[in-house]
């Protein structure tokens, strides 16, 4: 019974008449999906070369050009925000929206109130994005938006909250389907995160400066709870929920076990929310909160990885895909390298690793291969699949998808492997003592060393952003094939 | 015994449920520290006043910029208790060093040094022309050149700063009590430069008796940030306590 509700809950299989599919179209609200859809694009597009620029700058520091606002430590938030809050943000709203609906057989609840969230996040970005480059920012990670950006964020994120509440309440479905577990999940723990790491006192109310409200070790816990989960709920349990409609509807099979999905959403959901501390290890923080964090970072590999293996084998039965689905393997390949981030991460949180990768590029080469690997891959191939289905065309170029897959594959290998040389190397030299007792090298020797590998991680950069202008061009012109369709069958109409 | 099923058909539940799962772990791993002691490390000087004090006006608008130019994306300001670290940077930080820190700058990556002891390691007139042009002090370096910083500073708003930071906790005084207590606690010299009222005098005086940036005729954002990183670390006089006494709170 529930492994066919699952089913049912995947949507509307193929086989079901497509003039049921014909009357979906007409009342769900694909327009909010769409603009989403299209700015996750763009977002993409900036932050990922913003990411290639400040890449860059690491390798060349000509590059910084001695202007203020493209320094790396300026850039470098714009970057992180734009591919987490910009790309992540825009298509966890587009495919949520879509997603619901569809799960729940209902439009989306609210009406003008999700243009409300896509005008209010895209503009609450914009203004953190170029604030960044002015030096306004709180300076802390991921949370660089000052305090009114902050509370655009979440007037937008409370909003967001009613309108798929209620479009779940009004579900013509009996079961709310597992993608829909992790959106929602996602959704609170997001509002909590949010809420509690930005608690900060503005110097005046016209002024855009603020002073976080706890200090030091406190502040330092919070935000790592907080920097943390961004990554737990942002960017794992909401692109979970992506996946779990995306796969069964590109693979047509339904998930591979209810069961799985149910104590691995519950395992996720608590334990994520242990594990911050990871990134304190051997800091002024009590010893007692470190270990308690390391412990939860490996069990958190049993949850992690279930969701990979349900996402894998969910295409049990049509592995030929594989060879034949460009858009399957960036599914695919996206779980593969979730599964391989969410190994390396536990291992990550050893102490006893953690004292040699923590400070270093290691650390940014595994978030990559999450973000890029996980993240991004799985988006695209969700994109892939769902834009030509709201704008009721067929993809423009299969080819164009190979393309795009392969050169997002190759960088984002390129990437992590220069990485871990530059990240292991420095960690490494470090710690290297010579035969009496001296540091063997000065802090120095390390930059000199890391140069190399920096070089490559941007090359790296480029073939992923070149990956995204493939993308663009592909989808700008299925939109545009469906476009000249309806003009043709309405001159067709009208003759 | 209740089945999922019951779960999955009612949003509620769903909702109320997943709260609960994701609110215990920052509940049982944050919630302590606020309360647990020894959390932050009470380190007294030879007097019995406290060592470690809020930053003066002008280090606190030299940390303002730090956190402005993203410094924290390539520095760290957290020794770990390794052999390496300690023969590198110096002793490990302890919590109390930044618990007047809003917010911490304790970093996650070292493209840079770690700077949390940066302080009286190298002179004013080193960092300024570090800051300036890095690559003519360190060649192979490959940090950006920061010549706006020689811009003027503003203090304008350096008071109402004072103030917000005051509302966090940080000790900064505006009565006559709350000066006399900042007295009893850090000493009068220390109380004085901690006074809201004096903060413009009190940076007049730091910058030209420190002379940060070399230019004594002007406040610049240099002066600012200088005072700032040469006052990092310096705070407890490590040859004064027994390493016992740190190592308890671990």
């Amino acid at each position: 019974m529930s492994q066919s509700a699952a089913v049912d809950g995947a949507g509307i299989s193929s086989s079901i008449a497509s003039s049921v599919e014909k009357t979906y179209l007409e009342q769900y609200n694909y327009d909010i999906v769409k603009k989403f859809a299209l700015m996750a694009i763009f977002w993409g597009i900036a932050g990922m070369s913003a990411g290639t620029y400040i890449a860059s700058e690491l390798a060349w520091p000509f590059l910084n050009f001695d202007i203020a606002q493209i320094t790396f430590g300026r850039l470098r938030p714009l970057h992180t925000s734009g591919v987490i809050f910009g790309f992540g943000g825009n298509a966890l709203f587009a495919t949520s929206y879509y997603i619901v609906q569809r799960t729940c057989q209902t439009p989306l609840w609210g009406g003008k109130l999700a243009d409300f969230t896509f005008w209010g996040w895209n503009i609450a970005i914009t203004i953190a994005g170029i604030g960044y480059l002015f030096g306004i920012t709180q300076g802390r990670e991921y949370a660089e938006p000052e305090w009114y950006v902050d509370l655009m964020i979440t007037v937008v994120w409370v909003v967001y909250f009613v309108i798929y509440t209620m479009t779940l309440l009004k579900r013509n479905q009996p079961h709310i389907y597992v993608a829909n577990w992790f959106f929602m999940s996602f959704i609170l723990a997001v509002a909590l995160l949010h809420i509690f790491n930005n608690l900060a006192v503005p110097v005046s109310f016209f002024g855009v400066k603020s002073y976080s409200l706890f200090s030091g070790a406190q502040d330092a816990m919070t935000q790592w709870w907080y920097g943390h989960n961004a990554v737990g709920f942002f960017l794992t349990a909401a692109f979970l929920g992506m996946m779990y409609y995306f796969v069964p509807k590109q693979a047509g099979r339904p998930v591979y076990s209810y069961r799985l999905s149910i104590i691995h959403f519950w395992a996720l959901s608590f334990m994520y929310m242990w594990v911050g501390t990871h990134h304190l290890h051997w800091t002024a923080i009590p010893d007692w909160t470190s270990t308690l964090a390391a412990t939860f970072s490996i069990m958190l590999l049993m949850p992690s990885w279930g969701g990979m293996i349900n996402g894998i084998m969910t295409l049990s039965g049509a592995w030929d895909k594989l060879r034949s689905d460009p858009v399957m393997m960036f599914l695919i390949t996206s779980l593969s390298f979730y599964g391989m981030s969410t190994f390396e991460g536990p291992m990550m949180s050893l102490k006893s690793v953690n004292a040699l990768s923590h400070y270093t590029d290691w650390t940014v080469g595994h978030v990559h291969s999450g973000a890029l690997g996980w993240v991004a891959m799985v988006t695209f191939g969700s994109f892939y699949h769902m834009i030509p289905k709201i704008w009721n065309t067929t993809i423009y170029s299969l080819k164009l998808v190979y393309i795009h897959f392969f050169l997002t594959t190759i960088g984002i290998l390129l990437y992590i492997t220069a990485l871990w040389v530059s990240g292991i190397g420095q960690g490494l030299m470090l710690r290297a003592f010579d035969e009496y007792g001296n540091l063997a090298y000065s802090f120095i020797e390390t930059v000199v060393f890391m140069h190399g590998p920096l070089v490559a991680r941007a090359i790296a950069g480029m073939f992923i952003v070149t990956g995204m202008f493939f993308m663009t061009y592909n989808i700008w012109m299925t939109i545009a094939k469906r476009n000249t369709v309806t003009d043709e069958a309405t001159s067709a109409a009208k003759a | 015994m209740m089945k999922h099923e019951s779960i999955e058909t009612n949003a509620a539940l769903l909702i109320v449920l997943t709260l609960a799962a994701i609110s215990i772990g920052g509940l049982v791993e944050i919630v302590p520290l606020f309360y647990i002691e020894g959390t932050v490390e009470d380190v007294k000087n030879e007097d019995g006043k406290d060592a470690v004090r809020p930053y003066t006006p002008l280090e606190q608008l030299g940390r303002d910029v730090y956190t402005r130019e993203g410094c924290y994306t390539c520095h760290s300001q957290m020794i770990r208790p390794f052999r390496d670290e300690a023969l590198r940077y110096g002793h490990y930080s302890l919590a109390a060093e930044s618990q007047y820190d809003h917010p911490f700058q304790w970093g996650s990556k070292r493209t840079g040094p770690d700077l949390a002891r940066v302080g009286g390691k190298y002179s004013s007139a080193w960092h300024t022309k570090h800051l300036m042009a890095p690559r003519s002090v360190v060649p192979e370096s490959i940090m950006p050149n920061y010549p706006w910083l020689m811009d003027k500073l503003d203090i304008t708003n350096v008071q109402g700063k004072m103030k917000a930071l005051k509302a966090v906790g940080v000790p900064y005084s505006l009565s006559k009590i709350e000066f006399d207590a900042n007295v009893e606690k850090f000493g009068e010299d220390v109380a004085k430069k901690l006074d809201i009222n004096a903060a413009e005098v009190n940076i007049e005086a730091q910058s030209k008796l420190g002379n940060f940036d070399g230019d004594p005729d002007n406040l610049t954002e240099m002066d600012a940030l200088v005072a700032y990183l040469q006052i990092l670390g310096t705070m407890i006089d490590f040859s004064k306590h027994d390493e016992a006494e740190f190592v308890k709170f671990r």
